[in-house]
């Protein structure tokens, strides 16, 4: 059986995502168990500059799938690059980052490969044989399962949750073999092409890729009020967030929602203001490394949650807070 | 237009889940069961799409008899006809086998658009919608917010971090549903009444002409080992006081604990 790791790294522009990073990481800590190489791909256009990025992360290898074609993602052309990889690479398990581009690609390159493929995961244990057995919150992370592949089918294919596993902080720069590989995919091969990306006039820090996230709930009491957690979160470099009731409610859009039926974070900071806490709540929140809650009413289920929380008006606290970290960022 | 969605009874999303007693499986005896929210918004835009161009709308769902309750939910909403698929031999299946079930029910209907939630809530393997797509040969755009049908081909919407891509396709095509789609209708008197009438056909392993080995626990290449209560977080400091007071006191959390200033 091999013993490879194949880690598919996501870029964009030219951007390495931070999650791609971690799954290098990872991917460094499994090939050390398994004694295999460990092989990263990285998919686009111009790509030359980017080994550099990684090379410290370990990999023994880097396949590179470099074409004016590959330029804008696709699904259908990503996984075609990415199984030839796993045809020359022979890897046991492949690793991707659950970003919005690994929701959309990995199940994809599963169906592709009639391989098993694991989403969301939060924790890797190498078992018997090289075989995972992947730790994945479950009914809105009411349940942790532990999934294990058959291996029946390689490779495993795992899509890690981002700000979950750790960065290795130490070069390990192994002087990698660079590697193009051509699968020669054509314009006709992609039917489903990106026409344009539309971004907003002002960037905003990403809500999944936030590290700090301050979010409001049906406290806040309308959407006027959100504009003091985007000063708060602006103050912290971070983003702001929603609960279910406010988006409900019409406050905020959408796309601000954390929890089961929202966006899944990680930060290392959440702050929760006039958030009670619901069970679908902490679906989306309960990986963060800290949690601070501010809310009116003292039996709020978030307190159970949270390692600081304050009872008290957030009309109130809010303001003051504002003020003490503008006084501490100033030094 | 031909529409095809796929649909899943879960269990309710605010629902207490106990593990049973083999460790692999919930007990689902006292859980309320719904409809999968992201489903509803895969049959609501299904119907919009039927209703500006003709058509009708199927929805299938891999199950058993009790998942004929979300499908009742569905022909109530206003689909045309419903099928269930249900064989002792699926139970055991991942991700991939219920695809391959689905691909199978579906392949020799006639549809130009395929319709599923971005991810059944509860299990959030998030994967059915597009290895459907892939078993199918056909393409997909996943977790989409926005979708126009033009003469055979689709313009679909999709939040990625900080941007949104829009994708062109032909169809006929797969397409998984974010919530900001639509608002799905509430099912009218009328449409339940109606909804009773309407036909649910239910098939088998046979009759969609799959063996054994493809679906169930024989065909899965992933298995539940063991469900376990999540890791309860240490209670934390909880305080009350003057604004001025308690606010101060975070602050210093977040600077000497987090760490984050």
């Amino acid at each position: 059986m091999s013993n490879a790791i194949l880690v598919f790294i996501e870029q964009r522009n030219g951007e390495i995502k931070k999650a791609s990073l971690e799954a290098l990481s990872e991917g460094r800590r499994l090939a050390d168990k398994t004694g295999g190489p460990l092989v990263a791909l990285i998919i686009g256009s111009d790509l030359a500059g980017l080994t550099d990025k990684i090379a410290g992360f370990g990999p023994d290898r880097i396949m590179l799938a470099d074409s004016p074609l590959l330029e804008k993602y696709s699904n259908e052309g990503y996984a075609s690059q990415i199984a030839e990889a796993v045809k020359q690479a022979a890897p046991t398990i492949l690793i991707m980052a659950f970003t919005a581009m690994g929701f959309d690609l990995a199940p994809r390159v599963a169906g592709r490969l009639q391989a098993g493929l694991i989403t969301d995961c939060t924790h890797l244990e190498m078992g018997e044989n090289n075989l995972l057995d992947v730790t994945k919150p479950l009914y809105s992370g009411k349940v942790v399962g532990t999934i294990r592949f058959t291996g029946k089918k390689l490779p495993q294919i795992v899509a890690l949750r981002p700000n979950v596993f750790p960065l290795l902080e130490e070069n390990l720069h192994k002087e990698p073999e660079i590697l193009q590989i051509d699968t020669g995919v054509t314009d006709a091969d992609v039917r489903c092409k990106i026409r344009e990306i539309l971004k907003p006039e002002a960037a905003a820090v990403d809500l999944t890729e936030a590290n700090i996230i301050v979010s409001g709930g049906r406290g806040m009491k309308g959407g006027e009020n959100f504009g003091m957690l985007q000063e708060v979160a602006d103050i912290l470099g971070g983003a702001i967030g929603a609960s279910r009731s406010a988006v409900d409610a019409g406050w905020i859009d959408h796309q601000f929602q954390v929890g089961q039926t929202g966006k899944i974070v990680s930060p290392t900071l959440y702050i929760a203001c006039g958030i009670s806490g619901a069970i679908q709540h902490f679906a989306g929140m309960s990986s963060s490394k800290y949690i601070v809650a501010i809310n009116k009413d003292p039996d709020a289920p978030i307190f159970k949650a949270a390692d600081f929380g304050i009872i008290g008006d957030v009309f109130q606290v809010l303001p003051v807070l504002k003020e003490e970290l503008k006084k501490l960022k100033a030094g | 237009m031909n529409i095809i969605a796929c649909v899943k009874q879960v269990p309710d999303t605010e629902a207490r889940i106990r593990i049973a007693a083999d460790k692999v499986s919930i007990d689902e005896a006292e859980v309320s069961m719904a409809l999968n929210p992201f489903d509803e918004y895969a049959v609501e835009e299904a119907l919009r799409l039927k209703e500006k161009f003709g058509g009708d709308v199927t929805v299938i769902s891999v199950g058993e008899d009790k998942a004929v309750t979300a499908l009742r939910n569905c022909l109530a909403m206003g689909a045309d006809k419903a099928v269930l698929l249900k064989d002792g031999a699926f139970s055991g299946s991942d991700s991939l086998a219920v695809a391959r079930i689905l691909a199978a029910a579906i392949q020799p209907r006639d549809y130009d658009l395929l319709l599923f939630g971005k991810q059944a809530v509860g299990e959030d393997h998030c994967q059915v919608g597009p290895l459907v797509a892939e078993i199918l040969n056909l393409p997909y755009v996943t977790s989409i917010t926005r979708l126009e049908i033009h003469e055979k081909a689709a313009v679909a919407h999709r939040e990625i971090e900080g941007a949104t891509e829009v994708f062109e396709c032909p169809l006929a095509a797969v397409f998984t549903a974010q919530k900001g789609l639509n608002e799905p209708r509430y099912a009218s008197l009328k449409g339940i009444m109606m909804a009773k009438k309407k036909p649910i056909e239910t098939l088998s392993l046979a009759d969609i002409g799959l063996s054994a080995s493809d679906v169930g626990a024989e065909g899965a290449l992933t298995k539940i080992k063991a469900l376990s209560p999540p890791p309860v977080r240490s209670e934390g400091k909880v305080i009350e006081g003057e604004p001025a007071e308690v606010a101060r006191e975070l602050a210093k959390f977040l600077s000497d604990d987090a760490k984050i200033i």
